[in-house]
């Protein structure tokens, strides 16, 4: 129930709903990008809230890597089947077979790059005007930059010396054709509200998030999960530890996090206190100081 | 003022590069924990490569590669930190001119701003343009931190002086609530934690400013407005307007006009996803739906059918220009205006603004990070309030069509053929109109109504009970004081017989003294009203037309013409002071309705017959009235 959500969470929730609002009706073909993290389920909730009783008025869209874990997709047909949206699935591996993309190669191979092409190709098949997402400033200094809606030119990209100044709940949807949106109506969130707002909504959320045994080995200081996409070096050795993850992405890039947080109240408080980014698991933005930066002028989300 | 957002405040800060802006907003986010462990080994390392001794805390805010580089902040880049007392959105801004764009995009949604100034330094420019951005935007309430005290000896001395320069300059500038802030960034003292190197400073640091401010000036709680974004339509049965409540308060039952068509209908329902609730506020993101099958499509607006914004296709606005490309004069623009987008011509540019020096100077052109005011003509109508009255419907951007970039931030004054009814907006229409001074320009002095009535916490206006002699309007008069006062409200009464005895004393009952004497009683009424009171008026007041001049003057929506009248005979009977016997007997003549004429208000908000209803119905029913405008709030739920 709303009613009870502190203020700042009704007034960040107002705002969303407002911004999803605005892309309905400025847009003719949004769609918004799911991943199975809960800022995308959080967003894919609020599109529900928004335009309820009526369904959500475009489609979710999933760039699969294939190097997902299995909870993952378990969960996302099951919580689209609840919100009774329509899903749209693009693969990476597809574009890895009609020869789009060069599948890297050797232990450290990430197909976290490659979704870029993936994503880049669905939004031109799909026609996408708009394309929503549930990236939050406050992950990366990058996003700190980012617009509600952001522009991206006809090569997907972003120009963020050239950004469209955005003021008071004013948003200028306008553009030519073949060019399109990134619209972030979870800009203002921070990964604790996003926890506090499942708590007070009581939103399902993969098990992934919670503290669990798992064969886990580190690499350059993180702690990577065995799953059959990544390559052990000989120096490697897995141990079962007790972790969570704080992100869930690509399994090959995405860290976790030794914690004994093993209910929703345990992940709150265990946010509330961290000392860390939750992107300081993802190995992804540590390959350079602007990684973030120029993987998002590249049309990455 | 909304309850649900009091723990949130937005701040936007600005300043110079060698202030120590960034340095300070590190220190907050150091200071407060809301660093991370990662991101301060990220610019540990970061500091080292640039070779710098300290660990550089600007480098936390400046994001991007070329402000890292460059050691400039380009952009807004948004901060967030939470207090145990309050959650913060931080809009960070570059001070320098260029980048005044980014400044004004930064202001638009703050409730406070915060001032940097150079202690090593005094007032410069920057800090002068940063304050009146935040005056020319509207925010409420202004932190001044002196920084670099450190380098002053930690100076009471330097530290008064530089306060009596900014004080004696922000004494032109709207934004009232100053406060000033001795502290040093670099050391962390008087940021989060309370400095010892300053006995001689009594008061708190400035996050302790930042979590007692109080919040919610930005917000009109008394218009109602309702923007519709989107019709949402799940089946036959049911069709309801989304929309954020942009300003006022709407409750299910609530009669509504529908802009631009001017249909009349009723609230049916306010919801959300939680199902229907009795009302939404300024700022809740809500599906409403009406009791008649109307057309209504997004761009339109719900409001109270006695209580409408400006309807008008011309306007005058300060235009804040966003883009390299410069104003062109009769070009065509659109301007994107609460959820309505129309096509827009700027008429003429009336002055420009130098915002270094606050002098308005003539100009041919609007460049890059220019303010100027202009008239801008639209297509179609809109439906808007001042900006200073009400943000949300007195702001717009203009796009350029053809590029689709966003050019210009407008912030509305008026529509262009208003008449005096500019000055309840705080905004002295002489300020504008009547000769200054070339070197002086204030954008709005004095305390704005809107500040008066968020204080008394209910709306301002003008009853006016106007009748026969003996209809009741004195007795009604009272009574509806006395309930109003008791309930809180600041009320003023105004009675005929008084001010017969004072201020219009030297007037007799011909015509032109009749006239004269509700000019000067309305102009006394628009005054108390225009500083937030409620004025409650009882005079005969015979013409019509005198009585039109007060509605022009305190505006439509805040004049209450209620006729209080009752059947001659009634009248002959009571006859308190027996003016009747008198007229009877050939003692005087011209009493009004008799052989003087009484014009009946040919609309009036309200008619209470005395002889037919009691004192305390009428009063029930005036009330019912001022509620249904929003001029006082609703009773307590």
């Amino acid at each position: 129930m709303s009613e009870i959500l502190p203020g700042h969470l009704r007034h960040l929730e107002h705002e969303a709903i407002h911004v999803l609002r605005e892309v309905a009706a400025q847009f003719d073909r949004p769609h918004l990008l799911f991943s199975g993290g809960k800022d995308s389920i959080v967003l894919s909730w609020l599109a529900h809230r928004a335009f309820h009783p009526a369904p959500i008025p475009f489609p979710l869209l999933h760039i699969d890597t294939g190097h997902n874990f299995p909870e993952t997709l378990a969960f996302r047909d099951a919580w689209v089947d609840r919100l009774g949206a329509r899903l749209e699935v693009r693969l990476v591996q597809d574009s890895i077979d009609a020869g789009r993309v060069q599948e890297e190669t050797g232990p450290r191979a990430s197909r976290n790059a490659l979704q870029t092409v993936t994503l880049l190709d669905a939004l031109k098949e799909l026609r996408v005007d708009a394309a929503m997402g549930g990236a939050r400033r406050d992950e990366e200094k990058a996003r700190a930059k980012e617009r509600f809606f952001s522009h991206r030119d006809v090569h997907g990209q972003w120009d963020p010396r050239n950004q469209r100044p955005e003021l008071w709940s004013l948003y200028n949807g306008r553009m030519n054709p073949g060019e399109h949106f990134r619209v972030f109506p979870l800009s203002n969130w921070t990964e604790l509200d996003i926890w506090h707002y499942i708590e007070a909504q009581e939103i399902p959320f993969p098990e992934l998030y919670l503290a669990h045994d798992r064969l886990v080995f580190e690499r350059e200081g993180i702690l990577l999960a065995v799953t059959e996409h990544v390559t052990l070096d000989a120096d490697e050795t897995p141990s079962r530890r007790t972790v969570r993850f704080r992100t869930i992405g690509d399994a090959t890039c995405t860290g976790a996090t030794l914690s004994d947080a093993d209910s929703l109240r345990a992940v709150i408080d265990e946010t509330a206190a961290a000392r860390t980014t939750e992107r300081g698991g993802r190995s992804d933005d540590r390959r350079s100081d602007s990684a973030m930066e120029d993987r998002k002028r590249q049309g990455y989300f | 003022m909304s309850r649900s957002d009091a723990d949130l405040l937005r701040v936007s800060t600005a300043g110079s590069v060698d202030d120590g802006k960034s340095t300070l907003i590190g220190r907050l986010l150091y200071d407060t924990r809301s660093i991370f462990q990662d991101q301060l080994e990220q610019i540990e390392g970061a500091s080292r490569r640039l070779g710098e001794e300290e660990v550089n805390l600007a480098l936390l805010t400046d994001g991007l590669r070329a402000e890292r580089e460059q050691k400039i902040t380009i952009d807004v880049a948004y901060r967030y930190f939470a207090t145990p007392r309050r959650t913060f959105i931080l809009a960070d801004t570059p001070g320098h001119v260029q980048y005044t764009r980014n400044m004004v995009t930064g202001a638009s949604t703050a409730d406070l701003a915060v001032v940097l100034i150079d202690a090593t330094k005094g007032v410069l420019t920057q800090s002068r343009r940063h304050a009146f951005i935040a005056s020319l935007l509207g925010i409420p309430h202004m932190i001044v931190a002196v920084n670099k005290m450190d380098l002053v000896d930690w100076s009471e001395e330097v530290f008064d002086e530089i306060r009596h320069d900014f004080s004696s300059f922000a004494s032109r500038l709207t934004v009232r609530d100053v406060v000033f802030v001795p502290l040093s960034a670099l050391k962390g003292d008087n940021v989060v934690h309370r400095s010892e190197r300053m006995p001689w400073y009594g008061g708190g640091s400035l996050l302790h400013h930042l979590e007692s401010v109080t919040v919610g000036g930005r917000l009109n709680t008394i218009d109602f407005r309702f923007p519709v974004q989107t019709v949402i339509r799940p089946n036959a049965e049911f069709r309801g307007l989304a929309g954020t409540v942009a300003s006022g308060r709407v409750t299910a039952g609530d009669p509504v006009v529908v802009l631009p068509s001017g249909i009349e209908t009723t609230v049916a329902g306010v919801r959300t996803a939680d199902g229907p609730r009795p009302h939404a506020e300024a700022g809740e993101a809500v599906v409403v739906t009406v009791s008649d099958d109307v057309d209504i499509a997004r761009g339109d607006m719900l409001v109270r059918p006695r209580n409408l914004p400006e309807v008008a296709d011309t306007l005058e606005a300060y235009l804040c220009w966003m883009h390299a490309e410069p104003l062109r004069l009769h070009h065509r623009y659109l301007l994107q205006h609460t959820t309505r987008r129309t096509p827009a011509f700027v008429r003429g540019l009336e002055y420009r603004f130098d915002i270094d020096t606050l002098h308005r100077e003539d100009a041919e052109r609007l460049e890059l990070n220019e303010i100027g005011r202009v008239v801008i003509d639209t297509t179609q109508p809109l439906f808007f309030d001042s900006y200073r009255m009400n943000i949300q419907t007195g702001s717009f951007v203009l796009i350029d069509p053809h590029t689709n970039a966003t050019v210009a931030a407008g912030m509305i004054r008026s529509g262009e053929t208003r008449l005096d009814d500019a000055a309840p907006h705080g905004e002295s229409a002489a300020s504008d109109d009547r000769p200054v001074s070339p070197n002086v320009t204030l954008p709005d002095p004095g305390v704005a109504r809107r500040e008066r009535e968020a204080r008394n916490g209910h709306g301002s206006g003008v009853i006016w009970l106007t009748g026969r002699p003996g209809a009741g309007k004195s007795t009604v008069a009272r009574a509806l004081e006395r309930h109003l006062f008791d309930d809180g409200v600041s009320t003023v009464l105004l009675d005929g017989d008084a001010v017969r005895h004072g201020l219009c004393g030297d007037l007799g009952f011909s015509a032109d003294d009749r006239a004269e004497n509700i000019r000067r009683v309305g102009e006394v009424a628009g005054l108390f009203a225009e500083n937030g009171q409620v004025v409650i008026a009882a005079f005969v007041s015979p013409y019509r037309r005198d009585r039109d001049r007060i509605r022009d003057l305190v505006g439509p929506q805040r004049f209450v013409e209620v006729e209080v009248t009752a059947p001659e005979s009634v009248l002959l009977e009571r006859d308190p002071k027996g003016l009747y016997a008198a007229f009877a007997h050939g003692r005087i003549t011209g009493l009004t309705g008799m052989d003087a004429p009484y014009e009946a208000p040919l609309d009036p908000a309200l008619v209470v017959d005395t002889s037919r209803t009691s004192v305390a119905r009428a009063v029930g029913a005036l009330r019912a009235e001022l509620e249904s405008r929003g001029m006082i709030p609703a009773d307590r739920d």
